[in-house]
């Protein structure tokens, strides 16, 4: 199979998954779910083929194809993968699958429940292939459609509000975005190739082409808030628990599980490469409103009774980590980067999380699902005493609840203690706040562990209806918890991967900064005196 | 005197019936209908297929002349009947586009069965004569076309809009819409007098013998103007006042604040089928004679006054975006679904309205390196059309949609739609793909336009900065117009089927289902696929002919 054909089918088989579901008689729901799982996991394998076709001391784009789509407009059906999108495309395809297992409850309306599970994965797995502005626009955008009805159809009882509100913020954020990607379009001899964009952002091109200062600043801004809102980071969070608390189960793991990290992948992708100026001059804030967001949504998180809101807040906390590591970017008066090598395990750091979150988060919306499934309520202050009746599931959801707590040897702990110690050299101030996260963290998480596993046996509502965790959800509550296990114990098999791409971007965006500082120096000193 | 008489003979004969086939494949039709009625044949020969077929033949003729332009890379305007119309590719697109769109109409009708058998020979000339009035309007060339064309559209609507004899709500609109129109054409006509008694010519432009196209309307204000353009020139004043006055009744035609105020109640007395013909084609014909009135007084002859036209744009603009504004506030508070399709078509006749003002200013603004005058007034009136096409397919799906539903459930109230999905679930997701390509989501067709009209918006903003300024009202917009398109889809998606609602189901395979299908498959196609770069190519051609 070619390159084309590879990332096209990835990007396109649920799609035709979607298409095929049509034609299948409504009374054959189980045979739906049946295939719409074998979509979801062939498409795991081709993301696998992925794998064995990169080279990952390759820093730059690889098996990267283009086709014309709007040449009118200069618009290019341009795809690609390098070390960064790569571990998020295996993120994606990997929760989809699970998530889909997960399903197998959902009732109501099943043929479009599917269709529309099956839309979003094409939404998001295109969102992390396309190299073109547009189309990354039109990706990303496909993607609410579907997530808007999955959660207004499928969701609790807040569930019209939730999936409303979770539409305007994204779709506010997308106008931005929209106006973004017109400055560069302009700017830029007309191109929406986000490659050439970048060369042109770092000054690099060798075309006539430049982005101003104060360009790259509002274009960071305006990307920088599109981007944040799905993070999403304090203050734009408020979406983030109604959205969590009304979404299905495993809606909820796709989006803690891959749509925040969308948000972070377009600061990698779009926001830092395009834009280093920008991002060097929002760079204080930015380390901010990671540690705004560490430590408020630890703290919110703490606050909660309802179990799924917990860990809705725990995802603005550690999504926080995110933000921080990336922006911990240090210059001296020449623009160069102070301590490249903090930085870049920042970077790394974030992009290590970002791939740990959507493992341990979506395990721990998977934890809560299965006993809202039972007991119907998710009161933490009525819960405890489930250990006794349910050993395993309670033993499996400790792992995972420990893999977001950020223990040693479980996933959280790499992405963590990366950024903070990468944050160490950019202001020690900032690194203790950070670190003192952990601790709020560590408060929050045992604490609900004690509140619902813990004590005397279950008496609360529903206690006749718990039942032992059945087969189907201890295999994909425990291959998230032995992923969690593995990304802890061997975090190289993911830094392997980004390392050279990781580097690349570092080094670039270094080049990029100190081109700009010193053409602003020269300007400065020809001035007629 | 004879010699005079049998060259105008020639050139009816020769050249200009040869251009008007279309027009006149569809006055025969009309013709044909009336004789249907007259000799009540009707009982054997059924009116809609007689407007139907004369459609066909007209969207023939359409089609070949506009292939043949195309085919030769003509973008050359040619004159006829003795300079009052323009043929060019503008022309012919928009005759192509409202024929297509009065196919539709029709194979709408004879679905949802509005014109009962009795009255459809009336109804269907109605609609026929006002799609010719709005075909006279894509090709005038002269102020008094200008003024029959609005109408030839005019006056036919007015009897759509109260067709439904029985209610007094349809009455009451189509009074409503005779006085507001009235009035409107009575400030138009004035101002056509206005403009043509200063001026001494009606006529936008000449073509001599030698093909060089003279622009009389811009030439002459230009020397009469001569280099005092401030406003306390007389001649200026009067101009400016006769342009305004113009601008008046087109922004009747198109639905623009404050001229808006008849649209929403004619829609609501209207039926859904007629609403949805107005909203789309009567909106069309107006942009189409909006850009070729608003061209015939752009040119070199009138550097002087280009000041004054820069700000004519900026307000077109102003009162755009204001229209978007509104129309999308207030759609919020409606609960009828006919009502808030008006505002909706209010807040699109900005969006578009937009492009013209982004056209206005590149061409009267100062020069700035990187922006082409020619070449971006092209971008906008290729983003125009693009949306005009798409907004075709949304509109008409969404109100063709509301019709059929109607048949089923007698009503047009949001809070009737609860637990839809359940019933018709094509025409339901057929909604949703309409509404969301209103919104401008991609990757629907609606979003291509849109991002269109904002790219040239911004390119504008070169020019001006207060193109800037209306493009984050546009982009704003966006997300104010998710709140109302979205209780639509949440009452038919999200609410529960209420007790004792009258139960019916729409199967997928039936024909209401492929009809709606087919009108939503478009909206797609022109939001993904090759579609795209081969309409923006033709509207570029199209648009290429315009500008000198």
């Amino acid at each position: 199979m070619s390159d084309f054909a590879l990332l096209s089918l990835i990007i396109f088989l649920p799609t035709l998954g979607a298409l095929a579901l049509l034609f299948f008689d409504k009374k054959a729901e189980e045979s739906m779910r049946y295939f719409a799982t074998g979509v979801t996991v062939a498409t795991f394998f081709l993301t696998l083929l992925l794998l064995a076709r990169f080279d990952s001391s390759e820093g730059g784009m690889q098996l990267d194809v283009s086709a014309d789509w709007i040449p009118n407009w200069n618009i290019h059906y341009k795809l690609g993968i390098d070390g960064i999108s790569l571990p998020l495309i295996l993120l994606t395809s990997f929760i989809s699958m699970l998530s889909m297992m997960a399903s197998w409850n959902i009732t109501k309306l099943v043929r479009g429940y599917l269709i529309l599970f099956l839309l979003l994965e094409t939404g998001m797995l295109g969102v992390f292939i396309s190299l073109d502005f547009f189309l990354f626009y039109v990706f990303w955008e496909v993607m609410l459609l579907p997530m808007y009805f999955l959660i207004g159809v499928w969701g609790g009882p807040r569930k019209e509000y939730a999936a409303i509100k979770f539409f305007l913020y994204t779709l506010f954020g997308s106008v931005l975005m929209l106006i973004a990607m017109l400055m560069f379009y302009f700017n830029s001899g007309q191109s929406f190739d986000l490659l050439e964009l970048a060369a042109i952002g770092q000054g690099r091109s060798g075309t006539s082409f430049a982005f101003s200062e104060t360009m790259q600043i509002t274009a960071f801004v305006l990307l920088f808030i599109g981007f944040a809102i799905k993070v999403p980071t304090f203050p734009f969070h408020t979406w983030l628990p109604d959205a969590h608390v009304e979404a299905p189960t495993p809606i909820s793991m796709i989006l803690a599980g891959v749509l925040l990290k969308m948000g972070g992948y377009g600061i990698y992708r779009i926001a830092f490469p395009l834009c280093p100026v920008g991002a060097q001059y929002a760079a204080y804030t930015m380390v901010a409103i990671g540690v705004i967001s560490i430590i408020y949504g630890a703290l919110a998180a703490m606050a909660q009774t309802d179990f799924k809101r917990l860990v809705a807040y725990s995802s603005v906390s550690h999504m926080g980590y995110v933000i921080l590591g990336m922006a911990v970017w240090k210059i001296s008066g020449d623009g160069a980067v102070v301590g490249k090598d903090f930085w870049l395990m920042g970077m790394n750091g974030a992009m290590f999380q970002m791939l740990a979150h959507g493992v341990s988060s979506a395990g721990m919306f998977f934890i809560v699902g299965v006993i809202y499934d039972r007991v119907h309520h998710r009161d933490l202050n009525q819960f405890g005493g489930l250990a006794g009746k349910m050993p395993w599931y309670s033993g499996l959801a400790v792992g995972i609840f420990f893999a977001g707590l950020g223990l040693p040897g479980l996933c959280g702990f790499i992405g963590e203690i990366f950024t903070v110690l990468a944050a160490w050299n950019y202001s020690k101030l900032v690194a203790i706040i950070a670190a003192s996260g952990v601790i709020l963290t560590a408060g929050y998480i045992l604490w609900t562990i004690q509140r619902v596993f813990l004590g005397p046996e279950y008496k609360g509502p529903n206690a006749d209806a718990i039942t032992p965790i059945n087969r189907r959800e201890a295999l994909i509550a425990a291959t998230l918890l032995a992923f969690a296990i593995i990304l802890g114990v061997y975090p190289a098999i993911m830094f392997n991967l980004m390392d050279a791409s990781m580097e690349q971007l570092v080094d670039q965006l270094n080049e990029g900064m100190k081109a700009a500082v010193n053409a602003a120096s020269t300007a400065q000193t020809s001035l007629p005196r | 005197m004879s010699n005079l008489v049998e060259q105008l003979i020639n050139d009816t004969v020769q050249t200009s019936l040869h251009y008007f086939a279309p027009e006149l494949a569809i006055c025969v039709t009309i013709v044909c209908l009336l004789f249907v009625r007259l000799f009540s044949a009707d009982k054997w020969l059924p009116p809609h297929w007689v407007a139907l077929s004369g459609t066909l033949i007209a969207f023939g003729f359409a089609y070949l002349q506009f292939m043949a332009l195309r085919q030769e890379g003509d973008t050359t305007p040619h004159l006829f009947f003795t300079g009052m119309l323009v043929f060019d590719q503008f022309t012919v697109f928009f005759r192509l586009f409202l024929l297509l769109f009065l196919i539709l109409v029709i194979a709408l009708t004879v679905l949802s069965g509005i014109p009962d058998n009795e009255d459809s020979p009336d109804f269907y000339s109605l609609l026929l004569g006002s799609t010719i009035g709005m075909m006279l309007m894509a090709s005038a060339n002269h102020l008094l076309i200008l003024f029959l064309g609005v109408e030839m559209t005019s006056v036919p609507s007015y009897v759509m809009v109260g067709f439904l004899k029985g209610r007094r709500l349809s009455s009451e609109a189509a009074l409503k819409y005779v006085v507001y129109g009235a009035g409107a054409a009575g400030v138009m006509l004035y101002g056509t007098s206005l403009i043509a008694g200063l001026l001494g010519t009606a006529s936008f432009m000449t073509i001599g013998a030698d093909g060089v196209i003279t622009y009389e309307l811009a030439q002459r204000i230009g020397a009469l103007v001569g280099t005092d353009a401030s406003m306390s020139n007389a001649a200026v004043q009067t101009v400016v006042l006769g342009v305004m006055m113009v601008l008046v009744g087109l922004a009747f035609k198109l639905s623009i604040v404050p001229f808006h105020f008849w649209c929403p109640d004619a829609f609501e007395g209207a039926s859904a089928e007629v609403a949805g013909f107005l909203s789309v084609a009567s909106k069309a014909g107006a942009f189409a004679l909006l850009v070729r009135f608003c061209l015939a007084f752009v040119g070199s002859e009138t550097e002087a006054l280009a000041d004054v036209y820069l700000h004519l744009g900026i307000g077109i603009g102003v009162i755009a975006a204001i229209s978007a504004t509104f129309g999308n506030l207030a759609a919020y508070a409606q609960t009828n679904v006919k009502r808030l399709l008006a505002y909706s078509t209010i807040a699109h006749a900005g969006y578009m309205l937009m492009a013209v003002a982004a056209m206005m200013v590149v061409l009267n603004g100062p020069a700035v390196a990187d922006v082409d005058p020619s070449t971006e007034a092209r971008r906008c009136i290729e983003g125009l059309l693009y949306y005009l096409f798409v907004y075709l397919f949304m509109n008409l799906g969404a109100f063709a949609i509301v019709a059929l539903i109607r048949n089923h459930t007698f009503s047009e109230e949001i809070e009737d739609y609860n637990g839809l999905a359940h019933q018709a679930p094509v025409l339901c997701v057929c909604m949703g793909v309409c509404l969301f390509s209103l919104v401008g989501m991609p990757p629907l067709g609606g979003f291509v336009g849109k991002f269109m009209i904002f790219a040239s918006l911004f390119k504008s903003g070169y020019v001006h900065w207060s193109m800037w300024i209306i493009l984050a009202i546009g982009g704003i917009n966006t997300v104010f117009s998710l709140f109302y398109y979205i209780r639509v889809l949440k009452a038919m998606f999200m609410a529960p089927l209420p007790e004792g609602a009258k139960r019916f189901h729409i199967p997928a395979n039936s024909i209401l289902s492929v009809y709606v299908m087919m009108i939503s498959l478009p909206i797609l196609a022109l939001g993904m696929t090759n579609m795209i770069q081969g309409l923006s190519e033709t509207a570029q051609s199209v648009a290429s002919g315009l500008f000198r």
